[in-house]
């Protein structure tokens, strides 16, 4: 049974749908390789054993009446900012650890109603904010190629989880890069959906102009597969939008004949190191083989990309995060009054990078310097959606590297900046509200390394183009198989 | 109501300097919709703590808000009533402050595009003068919840801890501001009560100040009149009725022109009404005022408003309070109370147009209206305008009585009678012979017998004692079982007894 763990989800939903196999054995094999596994990754904060087997036994049962389910017990691990009822929620934040969901969100009940068995909740950047896993309070996170190194952030746990065999598919949220980066470093196909187009209710708010929910998954068509479940206008999120949701295709792209890709000529790879540059020197030829037209495409703005995204994301994080204050749920450290009780709280209950990102939030709001910082953010949000706008005149998809190097080891990037910095290939795709993933591109071995690296080609398209973007990535993967090799932690 | 207390500040001049008081108010009114303003749950007024609550009104993680359309027509349509401009894109901003009353720890509220821009809320004093107050704005913005402080007298001071009520949280609110065009104690109730006038009139609100529904603050300066600058400003909250507007208003401008004339400064601060003492107290200096951090709330798209959506609101807007107060005023020359009186009840304004579409005349109408017919109303808690007496009914009691063809007691018998068994007045009196008995003769008939019966009375009139005519007036309207002129009967009384 755990053979069908390593295949495609749409093999495991077939199986399950035409009960040659049940929900009930896959998320039993699932939460055994769990339990063998995930000692030494530690993507999971919760381990939702009955819930699974719950769920697993509501989804036989509708396979039973009749039903067909496009996920049809495909076991799934759920990035812990999402809210499913009943499971303990924690933004991997101890603000937040003993909490108890109330309520499912609209993208994680729309895969359940769709088959999907949640077998988890996994580890996290504290509230998403981080590039490496390592903000988070409740537990580290290993990469599952080499476990001296991070597995990327902020949905680590999500990404490791699928990269360790433990879950096919996965959900994680995407707010500057935290799908794409630890997708990249870890060797999965990890995709962030157009703003609008999946729902948030129910995730955590980050910074809610820039949150987007998005599918983890060994392949480009398991993501699809996932996305497709998901997507859609939600009544519960004003800012999902009400247009038909193009259907991805059935059968993948043989070849990228008439795609134009456009290479940005200010992310030239010269700046590389020597090995990561021949990687996606190596990347965009195999495009070229494939049949696309590489054309040079500007991005003058993209540069300001890091610093307008640390001005609108902390503004709104600090406003989202207003609400942890220990009086409804969560965290109390009780003091001699009601404000004393925040400050004890807030300062206990949050981490460092939360409580920088915070600072930096509030001050940006302030009066009489928002116009000065957060004003002039949004105008530098603005130019660089013209920029994208103008480079998709000329392309269809857009390739760069997901990330300037393949993933580090615990505690290289101690200054906060250099961290922030993990991000700049994907904060201006997050910026321009744009759909872009992340596909396996090649491996490389770090000197002293034992073990081969992923990296990530980043493809990017225009607004609402999510289906054509999975077409080509899922061309470039059929051909290049990067994707179909598996992490040393995953080994069957 | 109280506008009409002669008012210590109403003597603006102290030591021969005449002062003028600048009144800005801002007030909160909760609109009556079914459900709340960014979810669904239920906006109701007096349930069980915490029952009306879920997790976006709860302000749970991940839990994000979505507009209630409902809402947004209703301030567009309070919006339109006073004249004001509906622009094309409005947006919702988030007000952060923490409170524990406030689940999420900031408000969504308006900051730079309201829904409604401008407007002015024109009204009368009751004097017959006329007053309109500008609008700057109405914006809107969630309600938050209610606190309740464990302690002997309710109050945060003292108490071992509180508790919260999230009911109100998320329930819609209207904040109309007004420009600081209001210059007295009386004008500032006038403008409340037409706002609220004519949000009872849209249906868009219950407007109690006794339940919340209408919470009101005002801005409070006094200058030198005809002074181009401002005096410095106080805030005054915690008025919880009309009554208490008025006089903490008037208190306000009393004291400020006090200590100005005795060579003092005011201080910008923010000061609570005590209705006990009379008096307003300090409540908090303006150097603790909030930096609120607005911004656009990125879980709200702007919104936008289609011109043809503004005029389909508009055209749907009833004739206002405003507007039949001024026609009341105009064409039917009311005074402001027995137009107000007459407005204040819809059904009743409507019930009285009808009569004066079937020939009453408005001064005539408006005497029964407010007069025997109100009584009635009052008396069998039945609206006139739900009982048998029709406007054709009045129409004919006025004609009756202004006709002389029956006095006011036959008038009061009459009405009672229609009031509950229907029917036309002027057929009950023709067929039971009421009419007034207006012919010298007749009644001198039932002087004669009056003169007869009565000789003593007769005699200590005639020795001076005038106030007898009275008591012999009555005698001939029994004589007369009621029918008697009483004007006819007593000058024929005075002519007969000589």
């Amino acid at each position: 049974m755990s053979g069908l763990l390593d295949g495609a989800a749409s093999e495991i939903a077939r199986a399950v749908n035409a009960r040659e196999s049940s929900a009930a054995e896959l998320v039993d094999a699932a939460l055994a390789r769990v339990g063998e596994r995930d000692a030494a990754i530690g993507a999971y904060l919760t381990v939702a054993d009955d819930l699974a087997r719950d769920r697993a036994k509501r989804v036989d049962a509708r396979i039973a009446a009749g039903e067909s389910l496009p996920l049809a017990g495909v076991p799934l691990a759920v990035k812990d900012n999402m809210c499913l009822e009943g499971t303990r929620t924690t933004c991997a934040s101890k603000i937040l650890e003993n909490w108890i969901a109330p309520y499912t969100g609209t993208a994680l009940r729309r895969l359940l109603d769709a088959g999907a068995i949640p077998i988890g909740k996994t580890n996290l950047d504290e509230f998403a904010m981080g590039s490496s896993c390592e903000n988070s309070a409740l537990g580290v996170t290993r990469n599952p190629w080499d476990l001296g190194r991070v597995p990327g952030g902020s949905s680590g746990g999500s990404v490791a989880a699928v990269a360790s065999g433990t879950a096919p598919i996965a959900l994680g949220s995407d707010t500057g890069g935290s799908i794409r980066e630890p997708a990249a470093f870890c060797g999965v196909v990890g995709f962030k959906p157009t703003y609008g187009r999946v729902s948030r209710y129910g995730l955590i708010a980050f910074a809610s102009s820039l949150d987007q929910i998005g599918p983890i998954g060994r392949s480009v068509g398991d993501c699809a597969l996932v996305y497709a479940a998901m997507a859609g206008v939600d009544p519960c999120d004003a800012t999902t939008v009400d247009r038909q949701v193009e259907p991805v295709a059935a059968r993948p792209r043989e070849d990228l004949k008439g795609t134009r890709v456009g290479i940005v000529r200010e992310f030239a790879l010269g700046a590389l190191d020597d090995g990561v540059r021949s990687v996606y020197e190596t990347a965009y030829r195999d495009l070229e083989k494939l049949g696309a037209e590489l054309v040079e495409v500007e991005l003058p703005t993209a540069d300001y990309g890091v610093a307008t995204y640390y001005l609108i994301a902390p503004a709104e994080c600090s406003s989202n995060l207003a609400r942890f204050d220990g009086m409804r749920y969560g965290l109390r450290v009780e003091g001699p009054d009601v404000g004393a009780t925040y400050e004890l709280t807030r300062a206990a209950g949050f981490g460092d990078e939360v409580k920088r990102r915070i600072l930096i939030g509030t001050y940006a709001l302030s009066s009489g310097y928002y116009d000065a910082y957060y004003v002039r953010a949004q105008k530098a949000r603005t130019l660089i959606a013209g920029d994208f706008a103008r480079a998709f005149e000329r392309c269809d998809v857009i390739a760069c590297p997901a990330a300037s190097s393949p993933a580090f080891e615990f505690n290289a990037k101690s200054d906060p900046v250099s961290m922030y910095l993990m991000d700049y290939y994907t904060i201006p795709m997050s910026l321009a509200g744009l759909p872009s993933l992340s596909v396996p591109c090649g491996y490389l071995t770090p000197n002293g390394s034992a073990n081969p690296l992923p990296l990530g080609l980043e493809l990017t398209a225009p607004l609402f183009a999510d289906a054509a973007l999975l077409g080509v990535a899922g061309a470039y993967e059929r051909a290049t198989k990067h994707s179909a090799r598996h992490a040393p932690a995953a080994a069957p | 109501m109280t506008s009409a207390t002669v008012s210590p500040a109403a003597a603006l001049a102290v030591n021969g300097v005449p002062y003028e008081a600048v009144i800005g108010i801002e007030c909160h009114v909760e609109l009556k919709t079914e459900t709340k303003m960014f979810c669904g749950c239920r906006n109701a007024f007096g349930s069980e703590p915490n029952v009306n609550v879920c997790p976006v009104c709860l302000g749970m993680p991940g839990a994000l808000p979505v507009p209630n359309r409902l809402a947004i027509e209703a301030i567009v349509k309070a919006g339109l009533a006073f004249g004001a401009a509906i622009p094309a894109f409005s947006k919702f901003d988030r007000k952060n402050y923490f409170y524990p009353d406030m689940p999420k720890n900031y408000q969504i509220s308006q900051f730079d595009m309201p829904f409604t821009l401008g407007g002015a809320v024109s009204f009368w004093l009751d004097d017959g003068s006329p007053r309109t107050v500008r609008l700057t704005r109405i914006h809107l913005e969630e309600d938050t919840g209610k606190s309740l402080h464990a302690s002997a007298g309710g109050r945060l001071g003292g108490s071992t801890h509180s508790l919260v009520d999230f009911n109100r949280a998320g329930v819609p609110l209207m904040e109309c501001v007004s420009e600081p065009e209001i210059r007295s104690a009386a004008e500032a109730v006038g403008y409340l009560e037409a706002l609220k006038r004519t949000f009872v009139a849209l249906g868009v609100s219950d407007v109690k100040m006794e339940e919340g529904s209408l919470r009101c603050d005002a801005n409070v300066s006094v200058r030198p009149a005809g002074s181009q600058t401002l005096g410095t400003k106080t805030e005054i909250k915690n008025m919880n009725s009309f009554r208490s507007v008025f006089h903490a208003i008037d208190h306000e401008i009393a004291r400020q022109i006090e200590v100005l004339a005795s060579g003092g400064r005011i201080t910008q601060e923010t000061r609570g009404w005590d209705e006990a003492k009379g008096t307003t107290i300090v409540q908090r200096s303006k150097e603790e005022a909030h930096d609120y951090r607005y911004f656009p709330d990125p879980d709200l798209v702007p919104i936008e408003f289609a011109p043809s959506h503004v005029a389909r609101l508009h055209a749907g807007l009833m004739s206002l309070p405003q507007a039949r107060l001024g026609l009341l005023l105009d064409r039917d020359q009311l005074s402001v109370k027995q137009a107000q009186q007459i407005i204040d009840t819809p059904a009743l304004f409507e019930y009285y147009e009808a009569a004066l579409a079937v020939g009453a005349p408005p001064q005539g109408a408006v005497n029964f209206l407010l007069g025997e017919l109100a009584r009635l109303a009052n008396e069998t808690s039945t609206p006139t305008a739900s009982s048998k007496f029709s406007p054709q009914a009045l129409v004919e009691v006025v004609q009756l009585t202004a006709g002389n063809t029956i006095n006011s007691k036959t008038a009061k018998d009459v009405i009672g009678r229609v009031w509950s068994e229907g029917g036309s007045p002027a057929e009950i009196v023709a067929r039971e012979g009421l009419a007034q008995v207006s012919d010298p003769a007749a009644v001198d008939a039932f002087v004669r017998e009056v003169m007869e019966a009565q000789a003593k009375s007769i005699a200590d009139f005639k020795a001076g004692k005038d106030n007898v005519m009275k008591f012999l007036v009555g005698q001939v309207m029994k004589a007369s079982r009621g029918k008697a002129d009483p004007v006819l009967a007593e000058e024929r009384l005075r002519a007969l007894i000589g």
